[in-house]
């Protein structure tokens, strides 16, 4: 018999189809344990790859809880390639989705905050401009500008407490949350990930500078909220080494 | 900048818990190994960790990703991350698997069997030029550890990997754990492996740890998951492996469970001892 990798590959992820005909142990008989091996690998080690990627996610459903939706994500969803470490990108909707999850509607989000923490942890390293050149301009200029900002700036709004919820489980003592969206910056000025919670005129203002001048993202984040504070805005961009350049 | 050829004495597979312990002992090992798909990102701290040990170590660079042995075409912008980290890390050898892991775009995470076949030669011996084409330089490619057996297999592993090395122009890599594996699953004696085997064309040796289970029928079935220290008769083999083919380049691995730094740096020293022993010897 001959075993060719698809048949290899659909046993591998499906536990309910036997190994292929054609594996054998030396005396020949049915492979069956040893074909097995590599299914536990597969599973095993992407589950795991799960658990490094999901830390709040898996402390919220508890280990079983978590080991046992991560099977099946990992058979639904098989990474689509060999970087593990950008493993995951479709576990916020599946958890979403699931029937065994809907008592938490915050959890995607949260995985969301876990996936962006990652992406900037593995981002380009990008130098920041030097605070001086923004502070060269005159004021009319400084709205004309756009800016282009680092990749490691990820930005996850949500309806729930995310960040709450993720300091929740990840710091010790925190205080009782309240039940209000939050929205959440993270960032890498260094080597280490940070987050910040944005109030909703900063958050349009970092939205709408990806593409538009300077004075236009002020202009969109006054809208919200006559007490936007540009200048705090930028120094928190400063401050993250999240300016990469400046387009006049 | 440290000198990149990979020295014949003992390295250790690197992992970031101990990069405290080599920074302040760097003489305690003379070389690293990294997982190629470990360093792929774009920045941030894993590469970050790289460039400074560079700098220190000669490093090998072990892929575990580019499924050679896969029967679809190799993933080219997975060749070109490894061109890309190849060339500024500029490592003292590049090493591969005889396996495959990807399959209709999906990553299986795990170094799964091919058969040994005329037709599974002429596709491996194409993707390792197609390698070495991209990357400009030589690969190792590494035995596996085997579970199943393929009917359809027509040839022995041995003589396989030899002809793919003669056709591709790679070197090997000896993984002598997985001979040991491999011997105690398929039942063959793994001196009758490293008598035929072309020792010459070994740059690498992998030593590691593997676990005991038995199969459907009671059988020993040895597991290889880098977990535990090398076995008593894994290092008999590794001194019969060089008493034939000389002093190696030695890497330790250690992937899962890993332990403190002293454990496996201990594991390093009984390498070098074994190793010095060969050169001696080798001198009179």
């Amino acid at each position: 018999m001959i075993v060719d990798q698809s048949e290899f590959a659909d046993a591998l992820l499906n536990p309910d189809i036997a190994a292929p005909n054609g594996l054998v142990d030396p005396n020949g008989r049915p492979a069956g344990k040893r074909f097995d091996v590599h299914r536990n690998n597969v599973i095993f080690s992407l589950i795991n790859a799960m658990q490094i990627a999901f830390p709040v996610v898996r402390k919220i459903l508890g280990d079983n809880f978590f080991k046992a939706i991560s099977a099946t994500y990992v058979r639904n969803c098989p990474p689509k390639s060999p970087i593990l470490m950008v493993y995951g990108e479709d576990f916020p909707a599946f958890l979403s989705e699931a029937q065994q999850t809907q008592h938490l509607p915050y959890l995607g989000d949260v995985a969301r905050l876990e996936l962006a923490r990652r992406r900037s942890y593995h981002a380009a390293d990008i130098p920041a401009i030097a605070t001086e050149k923004l502070a060269y301009l005159s004021p009319e200029k400084l709205l004309k500008i756009k800016l282009t900002l680092s990749p490691m700036m990820q930005i996850v709004a949500s309806d729930y407490p995310i960040l709450s919820i993720w300091q929740m489980n990840m710091v010790q003592d925190f205080p009782q949350i309240d039940a209000l969206g939050e929205v959440v910056m993270i960032s890498r000025p260094g080597l280490d990930v940070e987050m910040h919670k944005l109030d909703a005129p900063t958050h349009v203002f970092l939205t709408q500078l990806k593409g538009k001048s300077l004075g236009d993202a002020y202009d969109a984040a006054v809208d919200i909220d006559m007490g936007f504070d540009l200048t705090q805005a930028i120094g928190l961009l400063l401050s993250q080494n999240i300016i990469t350049k400046i387009i006049s | 900048m440290s000198d990149h050829n990979i020295p014949c004495c003992a390295g250790v597979g690197y992992k970031a818990r101990h990069l405290d312990n080599i920074l302040n002992a760097p003489s305690s090992i003379g070389w690293l190994e990294i997982h190629a798909e470990n360093y792929m990102g774009e920045g941030g701290r894993p590469i970050a960790q790289l460039k400074r040990l560079r700098e220190i170590f000669p490093i090998s660079c072990h892929g575990v990703g580019l499924s050679i042995g896969g029967e679809g075409p190799l993933d080219t912008d997975h060749l070109a991350r490894l061109k890309h980290l190849v060339d500024w890390l500029n490592p003292g050898l590049f090493s591969e698997h005889l396996a495959w892991s990807t399959h209709e775009g999906h990553f299986l995470n795990d170094l799964l069997p091919v058969p040994y076949t005329r037709n599974v030669m002429n596709r491996v011996v194409d993707h390792i030029q197609q390698v070495q084409d991209t990357i400009d330089r030589q690969m190792l490619l590494e035995n596996p550890s085997t579970y199943c057996t393929f009917e359809q297999s027509d040839m022995s592993e041995v003589d396989f990997l030899t002809e793919v090395a003669n056709r591709s122009g790679c070197g090997l890599l000896l993984d002598i754990n997985n001979v040991f594996v491999s011997a105690i699953n398929q039942k063959f004696n793994p001196k009758d492996y490293i008598d035929t085997y072309p020792l010459h064309l070994i740059s690498e040796v992998h030593l590691g740890g593997h676990e005991e289970d038995i199969d459907d029928y009671g059988d020993r079935l040895l597991i290889d998951n880098h977990a535990r220290q090398v076995v008593d008769p894994v290092w008999e083999l590794y001194k019969y492996t060089l008493k034939q083919s000389g002093p190696r380049p030695t890497l330790i691995e250690w992937d899962n469970n890993i332990p403190a730094w002293d454990v496996l740096a201990h594991e390093a020293k009984q390498a070098n001892i074994i190793l010095a022993k060969t050169t001696s010897m080798a001198a009179q």
